[in-house]
């Protein structure tokens, strides 16, 4: 039995029959870690005595009779712009690198309490700005279904890692896709929950009216057990929603009778790769076989949405970004005039082209003269596109489309051409804009690679899209396949 | 248009120091970029409130007390340089 392989409600009844020991599935983990890595390139930093410490003490609790929670003693990895206490964090920018940080975020304090095991902190885009996880300061992620091509961005590191069973489950951020667009290439499910429903409290911000944090997993049962430990209000983080946190394994009914479906004809359009339309549309049809109501609809804003998105992100970047100045921590310029020096030099020397290029972006966009032409106008497009989502959804009780346009690319393929590397994430970001939650999982394979399926719901409604992807599951074997690697 | 000016002087806004190749691609990229922003411009808006933020946020309020907050040294643990129980930094004026 490959323990590598199996999900955490799997491995949770192995540990609490006894069948297995945390440290065996630990060692497991590590062992598979040793054996791919080099290839995958997965983990920025890994915790390999620290993960087998805490396994330890989970058996201890097993032997001693206690009965242990869902992610007990189950491996899980952390994307590295989630601050773990005693534990570097880069956010993939060298501009943190050696950052240590003194506390950990609400996340992890959560999964610590729940008993999950941190196997290391996953690679990632710079600060989560891209799409490809090419735009790491520190390594090159590869997808483990070819490993000539990119696992998808910006949690990259997160998804190949589930992918490749060199951990069980991990967390994500998702700003404008970058859960479920990688989950989507690698073959995973990748959650982005209504925005509040997760502490952002120790997430390293990138555009904080979008950031959210949120689970990779194998399969649809595992997100669940994933939500039920880190949803919830924080009073550490401002926009935290209060809301009852509900039990989300509650929704995992393979039943979608009656459910009305909506499919908005602008996500199925033209630049959708007809593999990845067919394979949607044959899950459009296995639903409404289900019981489902399946019909098109439209969302007229849509088309705008890339745009008012690569307005409005890099906008609230260029204004976090500004605290790296090389004064309280990470990397400082050597051999500054003065302070003004030392801030551009540190800035100039360790930020990658993209961040650069988006911090220019966002400036430009909020600078006198132009903000009301970009930035303002961002903003109001933003109204327009959440009113399209909330009309189509008091007629729907969700909406389905592909996750991405085109399965996952290859290297080098977009990296120098920003536009269209923005471009693949046309189907992603609209839904960070108007704050609903979105589900990817897997809907069938093109030429070999992953196609994810999108559910996108009402607000804090995280239970019917959980609903309706555990009964596609339960009636597909896509999440059982595993890449050979 | 942004001219490779504008880009400088964003660069510096931004504390951003460019090479000389570095502004001929930016000055390149961010006007392919802002050009496929024009779209946004034919939508009229005049009667549309701007969403700063999808929740309805109001301020939070909470008690005044004293609580435990991180020591000193630990604040200190991850600056480049130090004195004593201080940031340094370079000569400011």
């Amino acid at each position: 039995m490959q323990l590598f392989r199996l999900t955490a409600h799997e491995l949770h009844g192995l540990l609490s029959n006894k069948e297995i020991s945390a440290e065996e599935l630990n060692k497991a983990v590590f062992d598979r870690i040793e054996a791919v890595e080099d290839k995958i390139g997965a983990y920025i930093c890994r915790t390999k005595e620290y993960a087998l410490e805490r396994a330890l003490a989970v058996d201890r609790q097993i032997k001693n009779g206690e009965k242990i929670a869902p992610l007990s003693g189950i491996p899980v990895a952390i994307k590295d712009n989630i601050c773990t206490n005693g534990i570097s964090t880069t956010a993939g920018s060298r501009i943190l690198s050696g950052f240590i940080p003194p506390y950990s975020a609400t996340v992890v304090n959560k999964l610590d309490a729940a008993g999950a095991v941190l196997t290391g902190k996953t690679n990632m885009d710079e600060f989560a700005m891209g799409s490809s996880t090419e735009n790491s300061a520190f390594l090159t992620t590869h997808n483990p279904w070819d490993t000539g091509r990119v696992p998808g961005g910006s949690s990259g590191g997160s998804a190949a890692a589930v992918s490749a069973g060199e951990v069980i489950c991990a967390l994500g951020s998702d700003t404008g896709g970058s859960i479920r667009q990688p989950a989507a290439f690698c073959g995973v499910v990748g959650m982005k929950p209504t925005y509040g429903a997760v502490s952002r409290y120790g997430l390293i911000a990138f555009a904080s009216s979008l950031d959210q944090i949120g689970p990779l997993a194998r399969d649809v049962t595992d997100c669940a057990l994933m939500l039920n430990v880190i949803c919830g209000h924080d009073p550490k983080d401002s926009t935290s929603a209060d809301f009852a946190v509900p039990d989300y394994t509650g929704f995992l009914n393979e039943d979608v009778r009656g459910l009305k479906i909506g499919v908005p004809e602008e996500f199925m359009a033209e630049g959708i790769d007809p593999g990845m339309r067919a394979s949607v549309e044959s899950a459009m049809t296995l639903l409404e076989n289900l019981g489902a109501t399946v019909e098109y609809t439209n969302l007229p804003h849509n088309k705008y949405a890339l745009s008012a998105y690569y307005l409005i992100a890099p906008a609230e970047a260029s204004s976090n970004l500004a605290r790296y100045d090389g004064v309280r921590y990470g990397y400082r310029a050597a051999a500054a005039e003065d302070v003004a020096d030392m801030f551009i030099k540190t800035r100039s020397e360790a930020f990658g082209s993209e961040v650069k290029r988006r911090i220019m972006l966002g400036t430009y966009g909020l600078s006198a003269g132009y903000y009301d032409a970009y930035y303002l106008k961002a903003l109001k497009v933003r109204t327009l596109i959440k009113e399209d989502f909330e009309r189509a959804l008091e007629k729907y009780d969700l909406l389905l489309s592909p996750t991405t346009p085109t399965p996952a690319f290859r290297f080098g393929e977009k990296v120098d051409d920003p536009l269209k590397m923005y471009l693949s994430d046309i189907c992603t970001i609209s839904v960070n804009l108007a704050g609903i939650p979105g589900i990817s999982l897997p809907c069938g394979f093109v030429d070999g690679m992953p196609v994810g399926l999108q559910l996108m719901g009402k607000y804090f409604d995280e239970g019917t899209l959980l609903r309706v992807a555990y009964t596609f599951e339960q009636n597909t074997d896509y999440h059982k396949r595993h890449p050979e690697i | 248009m942004i001219t490779k000016k504008d880009v400088e002087h964003v660069a510096y806004l931004g504390r951003l120091e460019l090479t000389g190749e570095e502004k001929e691609i930016y000055t390149r990229q961010l006007n392919d970029i802002l050009e496929h922003f024009q779209s946004l411009q034919q939508l009229d808006t005049g009667k549309v409130q701007p969403t700063a933020h999808v929740l309805p946020l109001k301020n939070v309020f909470r008690e005044d007390w004293v609580g435990q907050h991180m020591s000193g040294e630990e604040v200190l643990a991850n600056c480049p340089d130090r004195e004593e129980d201080y940031f340094k930094v370079p000569k400011i004026v």
